[in-house]
């Protein structure tokens, strides 16, 4: 059964140094407050897992959380780079970061291979790529019934996934809706998982077939409306694209970086002091 | 009408998209030609985005691959996961439109770095779809503009597979789909030659020199032995273009990515 809890308990109690951490969301639904939570509580050595870094994880580079990156698409969207990724990466500021590079097909079908509880996925990739040259985890398998030679990747099985999502009920049940991405998939892939939510209601009133995630399949819920800024959540929030642009110098450069995650994540007690804060900046230009 | 070189280059590669077909769009550039062919000569292309919607209609370009808009305009959104098992796997993509950082004579695509992989001179974002876009869509069109640096002899990287080394490379790798029908450039278009498989020349823009392509190829381009003039861009075209993309300025305060 999941737990109904503060963002900052959650994380306390379920992200531990040195885990292999999924924050998932498909440049809808990205767990940002999540993201601030770990900064804020100065969790180290995190092996990160994403298909799309974006800005969540240049965050938690820079910030020093991570020691590795499991990843397959690493650009701030429609934007450009992820300058504290590719620091980390070129000039291993603020320390080196291993990174462990995919495409989109083999990540997704790791995940649903974790989440069914098998060691490996199976997929048709990478013939002619280089990709398996820089990844020594990329592997192959020959089908026993055609012969087939077929690419073999590793499951994702996160100590813990963070996803957000439109709604819980009290119990903790929770219903997502628009861009699913792989959020369903690293959620039951994980050993444990907090979902962060715009809201918790009385009755979901989920339409048949909906993604619904159990409360028995979660760790804890979180109420955090507006978690998932600058990304969305469908029907309540929409994307802040002026963010992520505004992230592009902000990023670039370490000192300007660190005095932002200072003024807005280590200066601010919790995400809705952090949105307070953004807006009154925003306001005040 | 007047037009830009980018216009002509977007629009011959909406021409290239034929009424029906079920296409793969990646962000940026394919995304603007697949809209823009949606909007004038093929109505009843399926747009497939790889976040997850099938049947995608915007009537503003994106500017993430995930934009909501995307979603309540699809037939139905699908988890990403489907996208690249039942979909693309499965064998009912027709085209994978695809951009590049860098493409060879073969149309094989690098998005991963330039230099060493390890010691990267540029990093960029890497392969997000595009590999299995390339090795199972029924056929593969590449849009980019044309430079030196971006049209090179070597790739440092290849992270999508065009034509391999040339010639019957794609069967030996048991690649499912053909591969690379066309790179649609800002001067050009390019496609590959009959039995090696190398992009030849066979269209130059109005006005483009073969000087200038050659210029702006970093490798030895041949031309076709007949090249043909693209037509210009009409003045539906060009008005269904600029059309849409006033309509993404002012839906989005930018203009959308080209990255």
């Amino acid at each position: 059964m999941a737990e109904i809890l503060s963002l900052h308990d959650a994380v306390k109690r379920f992200v531990n140094d040195g885990d292999t951490v999924a924050l998932e969301g498909f440049t809808h639904l990205i767990p940002t407050a999540a993201g601030h939570e770990i900064i804020r509580q100065g969790k180290k050595g995190l092996t990160l897992v994403r298909m799309t870094p974006d800005l969540i994880y240049d965050q938690l580079i820079g910030a020093g959380c991570a020691r590795k990156l499991i990843f397959s698409w690493g650009g701030n969207p429609g934007v450009g780079s992820l300058h504290r990724l590719r620091d980390a990466v070129e000039k291993q500021w603020p320390h080196a970061l291993e990174i462990e590079e995919h495409s989109h097909a083999d990540l997704a079908n790791a995940y649903v291979a974790g989440a069914s509880g098998l060691p490996f996925a199976v997929l048709r990739a990478y013939a002619g790529s280089d990709l398996p040259k820089v990844n020594p985890l990329i592997k192959s398998v020959t089908c026993p019934f055609t012969g087939e030679v077929l690419a073999a990747v590793p499951s994702v099985r996160p100590d813990v996934t963070v996803i957000h999502a439109q709604k819980a009920d009290r119990q903790g049940n929770v219903l997502l809706w628009g861009i699913l991405g792989v959020q369903k998939e690293a959620a039951l892939a994980a050993r444990r998982c907090i979902v962060t939510v715009e809201e918790i209601v009385d009755n979901l009133d989920a339409p048949m077939n909906a993604c619904v995630l159990p409360t028995w399949a979660l760790s804890a819920v979180c109420h955090v409306p507006g978690g998932a800024h600058p990304s969305y959540a469908h029907g309540y929030t929409e994307r802040d694209n002026r963010f992520y642009q505004a992230w592009d110098p902000i990023a670039r450069d370490r000192e300007t970086f660190t005095a932002w995650i200072n003024e807005y994540i280590h200066g601010c007690a919790d995400f809705s002091e952090f949105q307070a804060r953004l807006a009154a900046a925003s306001e005040a230009k | 009408m007047t037009y830009t070189t980018n216009e002509m280059m977007t629009v011959a590669a909406a021409r290239r998209l034929k009424n029906g077909s079920v296409c793969f769009v990646g962000i940026g550039l394919p995304s603007k030609a697949a809209n823009l062919a949606r909007l004038t000569s093929s109505p009843d292309v399926v747009l497939i985005y790889e976040s997850g919607p099938i049947g995608a209609k915007p009537s503003v370009l994106p500017l993430s691959i995930g934009d909501g808009e995307l979603a309540e305009t699809a037939d139905t959104v699908v988890p990403t996961a489907e996208i690249f098992r039942y979909w693309l796997q499965g064998g009912r993509i027709d085209v994978g439109f695809l951009g590049a950082a860098q493409v060879d004579r073969f149309g094989n695509i690098n998005t991963t770095v330039v230099g060493d992989y390890h010691q990267p001179k540029v990093r960029l974002p890497g392969a997000g779809g595009a590999p299995e876009i390339a090795g199972s869509a029924k056929s593969v069109l590449i849009i980019l503009k044309q430079s030196a640096r971006s049209f090179v002899d070597k790739l440092d990287f290849i992270t999508s597979v065009g034509h391999g080394e040339g010639g019957d490379s794609r069967k030996r790798l048991g690649l499912p789909g053909a591969g690379p029908v066309g790179i649609i450039t800002d001067l050009c278009i390019m496609e590959p030659e009959a039995g090696t498989n190398e992009f030849v020349v066979t269209a130059l823009h109005p006005g483009v020199t073969r000087e200038q392509v050659v210029a702006a190829t970093g490798w030895a381009i041949r031309f076709a032995d007949s090249v043909a003039v693209t037509a210009e861009p009409t003045e539906v075209e060009l008005t269904a273009l600029r059309d849409l993309e006033a309509r993404t300025a002012a839906a989005h305060g930018q203009a959308p990515g080209e990255a």
